[in-house]
């Protein structure tokens, strides 16, 4: 690594050739506001089109400030961030992204968490001088995101999440100058893009242009409806990021007092996600059994790896990119499909009542969740099996709105049969924990043995693709992880072409799993957000009592009781699921 | 499942104009600028063929077709009439001469009749000032127009 000397606000600094002003300034504490920069480090994903030019900064002997984000330290380069110069042109830049920005920030969904608004308050701007044409765009509602055009800024990180994190290609900057937007191809709906609802593009949004849909009035016109019994699931990642809404450490377990605020909103009944998890365990873990015994019997007709299927995006994604090998994913629900499944069909007739009469609602980190529940597949007569998905940043509106002293609650229990879960329920929400979480179990089941080390450290990490071989007392299982859909689109296409020897592939669409999913608390590009939530994950599976789906006493009461063997008749019928061709086809006319 | 119709020759020609670019992503705007040299204009159809062949996302193609003016997404019309706004047309009054046909067509600039009979646009200079305003309708040039002829113009082409 070469070192050369440079001068930042007077102090000699040494820095790393090749480096930008940007890193090297935050590195040593001068904090250069940004607006369309954009970085998650620990994914390498990076947005740096230097349009924005909140960053720029004045180099001696350089007639035209340059932009920090995108301009490499040189040798003896002497650098001022906030000469008047400076200071002038930031804040004239900053007022002409307001002058065409809606000035609705009272009852915008992003007030507070703004990047933009943080910035006018930081360069203190009390009026916007410029007057002038705003730039008007129709509004495109999905069932998930929201797309609000008119507070487009331009910043292109929701184009670079979607087109080089996803490879999704759904949006794209199009026209040019003023009418210069963000679209999708001939402008056409998000609905009928190939849009995979992932929502990261909410997640990189700096400004309220992308949100999404918000469904917490249905549910509190649901909770007070004496006809309604409402039923609530809550996923394995939100109880690691939750108490960031209200102050709490990134990292935090906030699990019981979680508990405690749904219960004092008023749903009848809390679960938790994490037991319909430990049922995806149980069907999931016995497809993939049963195609490695088939297939190594040499049934030529099974298809390995066998690929997860829990992620809704993900689904999206290969139904969209790969509608020739829909039979290749596990036939097996998501865990929050499950649960629908299981509370419509089970628990309402232990309650005695009629499907029409239950409500159930999901507390998600994710937005795609909203896409997946109102798949038609998933309704019985139009009644879906989970009627809405908030996501955690929604539940943390409905605990303030509730007027819930959150940091304050006492923690409680979930509620029983439905919300027992083990350790491995727990870890579905990071990337690799779909994956050891049905090892475990797999294990056992393909062994008859005990299996005494539960951690398997070997499928664990942040890094975009990994595989590992885990010993099944002598037969070698080979396993694929991706996290990101680019990455998973390299693992698939490999898959495609004969050339990998996997077993199974988990494959999540979001930075680091669920916990980095875009229904959770906003990051704004801080990784070790990210990485906190997922050594909190790893906390709470090591401190659960049983760490094995299969160990879970009420899962095993259910299949005794109700549903009889994993991936039997019942199984098959209410917690398995077929995909579809989504892809575009070029049809020959005539 | 989204279902797009082209014949088959259309798709055929596509496809080898691709090839001849080694269907490589980076060559895209040479992509797009031979195949609008074949069928005159890039309907949604052709830019999704396109998009598959050379692996970039429709969206992505979109964008470049929307950038660049002389992209377009409409076929030009049977007479495609262009209005020279070069700076000795437009001080001899191209402006009123453009806004005759926009009214007599009842169409914008950019845009072609129903009919498919006209398209309308501008462009600037073709080098035959000493005539301003010109009017190029196909390959005819019209020279010194004013409002009032615009009509006879059109009708000589309607019949």
């Amino acid at each position: 690594m070469e070192m050369i000397n440079i001068i930042i606000d007077n102090k000699p600094v040494k820095a790393e050739k090749g480096q930008t002003i940007l890193k090297i300034a935050r590195e040593i504490g001068i904090d250069i506001p940004t607006l369309c920069y954009y970085e998650l480090d620990g994914v390498n994903l990076e947005n740096r089109p230097g349009g924005c030019r909140v960053c720029v900064v004045e180099i001696e002997g350089r007639r035209n400030l340059a932009p920090a984000c995108a301009t490499e330290v040189t040798e003896g380069m002497v650098i001022h961030t906030h000469s008047l110069r400076v200071v002038n042109a930031r804040r004239t830049v900053v007022e002409l992204i307001l002058s065409d920005h809606p000035a609705d920030c009272l009852v915008c969904s992003k007030s507070g968490k703004c990047e933009l608004q943080t910035l006018a308050q930081r360069l203190g701007i009390r009026d916007i001088p410029f007057q002038g044409a705003k730039s008007t765009y129709r509004k495109d509602m999905s069932p998930a995101i929201i797309r609000d055009i008119d507070k487009c800024i331009m910043c292109r990180r929701c184009e670079t999440v979607c087109n080089v994190w996803q490879t999704v290609g759904a949006l794209s900057a199009i026209n040019r100058g003023f009418e210069a937007v963000v679209a999708t191809a001939y402008e056409q709906d998000l609905v009928k893009s190939p849009c995979t609802y992932c929502g990261q593009c909410i997640a990189a949004c700096p400004v309220g242009a992308l949100s999404e849909v918000d469904q917490t009035r249905q549910v509190i016109t649901a909770i007070s409806d004496p006809k309604k019994t409402v039923v609530v699931q809550t996923a394995p990642a939100v109880r690691v990021a939750l108490g960031e809404e209200f102050g709490m450490e990134p990292g935090s377990i906030v699990t019981g007092k979680m508990a405690a605020a749904l219960r004092a909103i008023g749903f009848d009944y809390v679960f938790d996600t994490d037991f319909a998890a430990d049922l995806t365990i149980m069907e999931e873990g016995t497809e993939l059994l049963d195609r490695i015994a088939r297939f190594t019997k040499g049934d030529k007709t099974v298809k390995l790896p066998i690929l997860t299927s829990c992620c809704p995006g993900w689904v999206n994604f290969f139904e969209y990119n790969y509608p020739d090998m829909l039979d290749v994913p596990s036939t097996a629900k998501s865990p929050q499909q499950m649960f629908g499944a299981v509370a419509k069909n089970y628990w309402t007739k232990k309650l005695g009542i009629s499907r029409e009469d239950m409500v159930v609602v999901s507390i998600m980190p994710c937005v795609a969740k909203k896409f997946e529940c109102q798949r038609d597949e998933f309704k019985v007569d139009g009644n879906p099996d989970v009627d809405f998905a908030l996501t955690t940043r929604e539940l943390a509106e409905l605990v303030r709105q509730f007027n819930i002293d959150f940091a304050s609650l006492e923690e409680e229990d979930f509620d029983q049969p439905l919300g027992e879960s083990t350790g491995a329920g727990v870890i579905f929400g990071a990337t690799g924990g779909v994956i050891e979480a049905a090892t475990r179990t797999a294990y056992e089941l393909f062994t008859g043995k005990t299996l005494e080390k539960v951690d398997f450290k070997e499928l664990r990490g942040l890094e975009g693709i990994r595989s590992a071989t885990v010993d099944f007392d002598g037969t070698p299982i080979n396993i694929g992880i991706a996290h990101g859909l680019a990455n998973a689109r390299q693992l698939l296409d490999s898959v495609r072409a004969g050339k990998t020897n996997f077993h199974a592939i988990e494959v999540m669409a979001c930075p680091g799993g669920c916990i980095g999913g875009a229904g959770q608390p906003f990051h704004q590009g801080n990784f070790d957000i990210i990485r906190k939530r997922y050594d909190a994950i790893y906390r709470e599976d090591a401190g659960k009592p049983i760490r094995k789906s299969h160990e879970n006493p009420y899962i095993q009461a259910l299949y005794k009781e109700w549903l009889g063997e994993p991936c039997g008749e019942l199984s098959h019928h209410l917690l398995h699921t077929h995909y579809f061709d989504k892809s575009k086809h070029i049809e020959i006319e005539g | 499942m989204a279902k797009l119709k082209l014949s088959e020759d259309k798709i055929n020609k596509i496809k080898e104009i691709c090839a001849s670019f080694g269907n490589k992503p980076s060559e895209a705007i040479n992509v797009l600028h031979k195949v609008q040299g074949e069928f005159g204009y890039l309907p949604a159809e052709v830019q999704e063929v396109i998009a598959q062949e050379i692996h970039v996302s429709a969206a992505h193609l979109y964008g470049i077709v929307t950038f660049y003016s002389f992209f377009t997404m409409t076929p030009k019309g049977e007479h495609p009439i262009s209005v020279c706004m070069g700076t000795a047309c437009y001080v001899r009054g191209a402006e009123k001469v453009l806004d005759e046909f926009k009214r007599e067509l009842k169409i914008a600039v950019g845009e072609t009749t129903p009919d498919g009979k006209f398209s309308l646009n501008c462009l600037r200079c073709v080098g035959a000032c000493g005539l301003a305003p010109v009017v190029l309708i196909g390959d005819k040039v019209y020279g010194r127009l004013t409002p009032d002829g615009v009509k006879d113009i059109i009708n000589e082409y309607r019949s």
